[in-house]
């Protein structure tokens, strides 16, 4: 290979774009690591130089940014097309350097000569580096080709990758995507032309051979590389401003998310990176529970980044107050931008002239009731104080299991709020207030394990609680583990089937799914919902929406029931309560905690012989 | 001269005369405030209501008659836990309607 130019002006649109982009991200990193606070700071630095993150970081880049694994995971068709676009796009880049390092070790620091390297050489004579090169670039054009042209399927039949509903793209987004289409078919037309000329391999070879037959004039072929270089430079120029940004914005959001930062401030450090990164794709759309029948659609997590990256308040509240905070979108998010977090941080942007005083609260009552004996706190949550059912099936079980306890909160007199619905709220301060005299109670109870029967009660006092040598549990945990140890006599009675419905807070939001499963699969035949685990559609009843009313709900709770009922089960089988009461509202079919399930298959019998040694 | 007992002020509310501000922008945020029928089922279930008197029913009477000080007094034990919201037999959102009461209210207004 022998160079047989320098400079050509049609590189001068791709510099200009090269270094627009590369400047604005650059700036725009230092400024997102300058905003966060100092502590999260240094734990990013120093996760950075830790090779378990190290190493984690790249596999999360290659696996996420590159091969898109969790779109694969999704639909193969719809994995394909995003990571032939993406590694091959990067294989492009990265074998243009080989190329320019192997032949013209000279240029590398120019950048344009990897880009357009083809014309800017000629093949002296044929070798083997030369051809495997060539190959496999064109073997990566090949590939990105292939994405594009299904990505120009996708925009009419988005059906065909498994998605029902896409984004709609904003102006801007469509310039880029136009841009992005044209780049590498001009790419080919450029290197077809010069084939005979710098060499090239199955793809060019061929098209040089069609060219030339009506071809006579060199200088056209000049103006299809201008083409190139400009459909590079609007790209890129538009980049900043478009769905596009994810492309920068995820490198960054991975290694800081591996170092363990959290959203902070609603608008600034990991939340701006968070909704740079949202690629638009719109899995959200699909996934969101609020979307069923069309509605809402606008309010979903790829809609809510839009507005944040163009601080569009209104909208912003909107679809902050509107969300269930079931978290499927960050479940199904490819890369796993938390919707749910993210607007509770905006709720926490507003000012309020009332603020919530608990001075009042008689602590010193309530903790009177609580002293004495007692191994197990049960508080029961404010929800199931309105299915008695619940608490009245947990307290059975545990006495059936001879469980020494004591409720925190019985029917009828003073019980405090766990706290979760005002942090949900973003009304944090009060939130805080609350806990720490739900603290002081439960540490001056002198119970070793606070059991608990609603996941929003479970979630907070697991994550937000500090409570030392108090071990937290959801009762379908603690009567699996009952059960296991043989403290629980259940009698294997029928084979029916149930249901069991996740609840977010307990599935996604605590990853609690194994023992409640295993809990029911010791009374009854365990079949699942046409969406399960951690694609478990939320029941509508959430009290993360602050703005979205009963009449709107209904929709929503029709369309979980729908998919829990594929099987036909018995009875549907859940783990909370306000799951219990929004499915009991419309359900064909009974709707049971997994305590009441418990309680009835357990025969009320004579206390645990342990129990009745430990007595005597 | 000390009689050994006093007039206690006028308790009347002259709702021609009363101050439906607050209201008015609470009506905007939440309409529904105007479908609730005083049933009581909120105060009933509150978590709040035993040690503070909460209770949204009373809250949305003395929104009515202007008495900002008793909205003040009452809301400020509200913990949020939307069991009213699903008791409500008019599917009133009272979560939304007690956050708007919140952000709307001012202190210098009340007193």
């Amino acid at each position: 290979m022998r160079e047989v130019g320098q400079f050509e002006y049609f590189v001068i649109p791709f510099l200009f774009g090269m270094a627009f982009v590369l400047g604005y991200c650059i700036i725009g990193m230092v400024r997102v690591i300058l905003e966060l606070p100092q502590c999260d700071r240094r734990r990013f630095f120093i996760s950075l130089i830790t090779p378990k993150t190290i190493w984690k970081n790249i596999r999360d880049i290659f696996l996420n940014c590159l091969i898109h694994v969790k779109l694969w995971k999704r639909k193969p068709l719809l994995g394909f097309m995003h990571s032939s676009i993406a590694f091959g796009w990067f294989m492009l880049i990265l074998i243009g350097h080989i190329q320019v390092l192997w032949f013209i070790p000279g240029r590398i620091h120019t950048f344009y000569h990897a880009i357009f390297f083809n014309f800017f050489v000629e093949e002296t004579e044929p070798s083997v580096a030369g051809a495997v090169l060539a190959f496999l670039m064109e073997l990566s054009l090949l590939l990105v080709l292939t994405g594009i042209g299904l990505a120009m399927v996708k925009r009419v039949a988005s059906l065909l990758f498994g998605m029902r509903r896409t984004t709609r793209p904003s102006l801007l987004d469509r310039v880029g995507l136009y841009s992005l289409w044209a780049i590498f078919p001009l790419r080919l037309l450029c290197e077809g032309f010069v084939a005979h000329v710098s060499g090239g391999s199955f793809l060019t070879l061929p098209l040089n051979w069609v060219f030339r037959q009506f071809l006579s004039n060199p200088d056209n072929m000049v103006l299809t590389w201008w083409g190139y270089s400009l459909a590079l430079c609007v790209f890129m120029c538009v980049l900043p401003f478009t769905r596009y940004m994810h492309i920068p914005a995820e490198m960054l959001l991975i290694p800081v998310r591996n170092a363990g930062i959290k959203i902070r401030h609603p608008r600034k450090g990991f939340a701006k990176l968070e909704y740079y990164s949202c690629p638009g794709c719109g899995v959200c759309i699909d996934a969101c529970p609020m979307s069923v029948k069309k509605a809402n659609i606008k309010d979903a997590t790829v809609y809510l980044n839009r507005q944040l990256r163009r601080g569009n308040e209104k909208r912003i509240e909107e679809i902050s107050d509107k969300c269930l905070l079931c978290g499927k979108c960050t479940a199904l998010c490819q890369v796993g931008c938390q919707g749910p977090e993210l607007r509770v941080a905006q709720r926490s942007l507003r000012t309020y002239g009332l603020t919530p005083d608990y001075a009042a609260l008689p602590l010193d009552g309530i903790k009177e009731r609580l002293a004495g004996e007692g191994e197990v706190l049960y508080f029961a949550g404010c929800m199931t104080q309105l299915t008695p059912a619940i608490s009245r099936a947990t307290e059975s079980v545990l006495r059936k299991a001879g469980v020494p306890f004591k409720r925190m909160d019985p029917m009828g007199e003073e019980g405090l709020c766990c706290g979760r619905p005002l942090l949900m709220a973003g009304r944090t301060d009060a939130a805080r207030e609350l806990m720490a005299r739900n603290r002081e109670l439960i540490l001056a109870s002198g119970c070793k394990t606070l059991l608990l029967s609603c996941p929003i009660c479970y979630r907070v006092f697991a994550e937000e609680y500090d409570l030392p040598g108090v071990r937290v549990v959801h009762h379908s945990v603690y009567f699996e583990e009952l059960a296991a140890a043989g403290r629980l006599a259940i009698p294997r009675l029928s084979q029916r089937p149930l249901v069991y419905h996740d609840p977010c807070e307990l599935g996604r939001g605590c990853g609690i799914y194994d023992e409640p499963r295993s809990l029911l699969g010791r009374v009854g035949r365990v079949v699942e919902g046409e969406k399960h685990h951690e694609q478990a559609i939320c029941c509508g009843g959430s009290l993360g929406s602050l703005s979205l009313g009963f009449d709107k709900r209904k929709d929503m709770t029709l369309n979980a029931l729908r998919n829990l009922c594929v099987e036909d089960p018995e009875a549907i089988v859940t783990a909370c309560p306000l799951c219990e009461s929004s499915f009991a509202r419309y359900a064909d079919r009974p709707v049971r905690d997994i305590a009441e399930v418990v309680d009835a298959a357990v025969p009320a019998s004579a206390p645990h012989p342990a129990d009745v040694l430990a007595q005597k | 001269m000390d009689f050994g007992f006093s007039l206690s002020p006028s308790s009347a509310v002259n709702l021609d005369t009363v101050d439906l501000s607050l209201f008015r922008k609470v009506e905007a945020r939440c309409p529904d405030i105007r479908t609730c029928i005083g049933c009581g089922s909120c105060s009933a279930t509150c978590m709040a209501s035993a040690w503070s008197g909460m209770s949204v029913r009373q809250v949305i009477l003395a929104l009515q008659r202007g008495q900002l000080r008793q909205v003040e007094q009452k809301l400020s034990a509200c913990m949020l836990c939307g069991k009213c919201t699903m008791v409500c037999p008019r599917g009133i959102n009272t979560r939304n309607l007690i956050l708007a009461v919140s952000r709307e209210f001012k202190k210098e207004e009340a007193q």
